[in-house]
């Protein structure tokens, strides 16, 4: 299958996963307790406000029409207002998302560089010192909560030993780049702001690194027991006995179909990174779109709550169909077997 | 004991006996099994063990407030004046339970699930499982369940339904990407010839192939259900006060950070220590099954 009928076929199974997201997350946010309209106003709102409002969002019709008209005015580009900042959702989204991209996509690398890296290592010299390291190193990531990291860097490196900032995107001194992209990295790269660069780079190190840890201990998990399992195969003592050079065997041989697995998992360890994003936002006061999504589900913020759960779908598909083609390029026999199974 | 007539049976236990020789030679392994059994039992018998149970509940000692490690309280006591370690004692209870609980639901429909779109790759079939799957994956779980949480009223039980909800297509996905890859080995084709039936292919052929990476996941996945469930608790979407919660006990303690360290450290070791059990032990299992395969 050529990679660009790959990419049709996904796309067009994307518009269905979101349909059907869509439907899951309409019929969680709508069998609320409680009144949403109510809780917006206030208790001293007079009943015909809240009457207009309901209206408004169409709550007054039965649920299926609130579907219908939800679905709609989304496809035209409109995600109804915040019950709580009175703005369209969508202008909220534009101001928060990117923010929370450049902190995922950052913790993200650290997470697949290291995880990687440290797991090879310790696959190749299993049962050696560096093994050893590698593996207390992973147990502690694996068994600790992202929110007691981010507890603890922030007290550490921020309060006591003031390596690193505690809150927020930019120190007060310095000037932020024009929006271009939203992200303040990216944004300072274009426009030649180093100051700010390395500013930005500074405030993201502890919430990325509290995120990355976790999944960073997994990654590094997942590639090590491959890579001790690939190591006594067959095939690579016989790469060795044809006389490949070490690092080609290493490399080619060895690594190479050894991070099917470790790549599979990575989409999903993105997922549960973008999860806790949710927590460690909070904590850093980052001024991002899961601080934005948790504020919204903690105040019951219908609109607000779709619209941020959608929106990290669509994030998180792209995420999946990268994943897909970087394990059919690492897997040659899954291309093959979708071919034949058709 | 009584003579077993059954080969087959015979045999199982035999390999069980095996099993569980290479499993308590590896020193590990013994290690997380000490520290499950440890934490199992402290959550079993709290009520007899712990030191103050009164301090579980709703309980209030203005006088004891805000005590430091002592011998009378060895992990010392909250704002409320209540011993942390007893009510890490009653946390254990809700920890274990979070996890056995999600765990049971999730993993059968899982696991079975992935087999049949693994096997199926390429069909029609594999495409309503996985994409039904993508739309529950599509989303972080953490992020669904809270949103769930966010709409029900916040209590333990509704915190391990919405978790259980968002987790069973970790298993699908993760067995789909085995079986696609299984169903093209030689074995596989040798039973589709020898005319074995697709049930036979699937569990007896396709699954125990499978299992070791079931095994290992699960273990990780006891420790992963329990972060989530406190971070849950974290946000307050969870277990709800006085209920003794490591999750919560952890979020009220971080409000007193740097000085009263105790009151948030010691709950976050006491959630380390459990998902660390059951880390090694499904390091050891791993062990276990690569000695097998070779």
């Amino acid at each position: 299958m050529s990679i660009l009928k790959f990419l049709g076929k996904r796309l067009v199974l994307s518009i269905f996963v979101l349909f059907g997201l869509s439907l899951l997350i309409f019929t969680i946010s709508r069998v609320l307790p409680g009144d949403p309209v109510r809780m917006a106003l206030g208790p001293r709102a007079p009943e015909w406000a809240v009457e207009n409002m309901r209206a408004q969002m169409h709550l007054d019709k039965p649920l299926y029409a609130q579907y219908y008209y939800w679905l709609s005015e989304a496809l035209h580009g409109d995600l109804g207002q915040s019950l709580f900042t009175r703005r369209p959702v969508v202008q909220d989204i534009k101001e928060f998302l990117p923010a929370t991209l450049e902190l995922a996509l950052f913790a993200g690398v650290i997470m697949a560089l290291f995880g990687i890296l440290l797991g090879a290592v310790a696959g190749r010299y299993s049962n050696t010192w560096i093994d050893n390291s590698v593996r207390i190193f992973s147990y502690v990531g694996v068994v600790t909560p992202s929110f007691v990291f981010a507890i603890l860097f922030l007290l550490l490196f921020g309060y006591i030993l003031r390596w690193f900032p505690t809150a927020g995107r930019l120190s007060p001194g310095i000037v932020r780049p024009p929006v271009i992209t939203g992200m303040v990295t990216l944004d300072s790269l274009l426009t030649g702001h180093f100051a700010a660069l390395g500013d930005a780079l500074w405030h993201m190190v502890l919430p990325a690194v509290s995120l990355a840890l976790g999944g960073m201990a997994q990654e590094a998990r997942i590639t090590r027991s491959t890579i001790s399992d690939n190591l006594r195969k067959d095939y690579i003592a016989s790469a060795k006995g044809f006389g490949v050079p070490e690092w080609l065997v290493t490399l080619k041989y060895l690594l190479k179909p050894s991070l099917i697995p470790t790549v599979s998992i990575l989409g999903l360890d993105f997922a549960s990174l973008l999860g806790n994003a949710f927590l460690v936002e909070l904590i850093f006061n980052w001024p991002g779109f899961s601080r934005y999504g948790i504020n919204a589900m903690l105040r019951k913020d219908l609109n607000a709550v779709a619209a941020v759960v959608m929106v990290l779908g669509v994030v998180f598909i792209i995420v999946n169909i990268l994943v897909d083609l970087i394990v059919a390029w690492l897997d040659p026999r899954i291309r093959l077997g979708a071919e034949r199974g058709k | 004991m009584p003579k077993i007539n059954n080969p087959m049976l015979k045999r199982r236990i035999e390999a069980l006996k095996k099993g569980w020789y290479k499993f308590s030679k590896n020193p590990v392994s013994v290690v997380g099994l000490f520290f499950v059994l440890a934490v199992a039992f402290i959550a079993a018998f709290a009520p007899y063990i712990a030191p103050y149970p009164q301090h579980a509940g709703r309980f209030v000692n203005f006088a004891e407030a805000s005590q430091p490690p002592s011998w009378k309280h060895l992990c010392g006591t909250d704002v409320f004046g209540r011993d942390i370690l007893s009510r890490i004692f009653f946390g254990f209870r809700y920890s274990l339970m979070m996890g056995v609980v999600v765990l049971l639901l999730v993993v059968p429909p899982g696991v079975v699930l992935g087999l049949i779109a693994g096997y199926y790759r390429g069909t029609w079939i594999d495409t309503v499982i996985m994409r039904i799957t993508d739309v529950f994956l599509a989303v972080p779980p953490l992020i669904l369940a809270l949103a769930v949480c966010s709409v029900l009223t916040p209590s333990v039980f509704n915190a391990m339904m919405a978790v259980s909800l968002m987790w069973w297509p970790w298993y699908t996905r993760l067995v789909y990407g085995l079986a696609s890859s299984l169903r093209n080995e030689f074995f596989v084709q040798a039973a589709e010839v020898a005319g074995a039936s697709r049930a036979h292919i699937l569990f007896r052929e396709i699954l125990p192939n499978c299992v070791s990476s079931i095994f290992t996941k699960m273990s990780l996945d006891m420790g992963w259900v329990i972060l989530i469930g406190s971070s849950l608790s974290f946000v307050g979407l969870g277990a709800q006060p006085p209920t003794p919660d490591l999750g919560t006990m952890v979020a009220d303690g971080a409000k007193y950070l740097p000085n009263q360290w105790w009151i948030a450290i010691f709950p976050a070791l006491a959630i380390m220590i459990t998902v660390l059990g059951f880390n090694l032990i499904g390091d050891g299992f791993r062990d276990l099954f690569a000695l097998e395969e070779t």
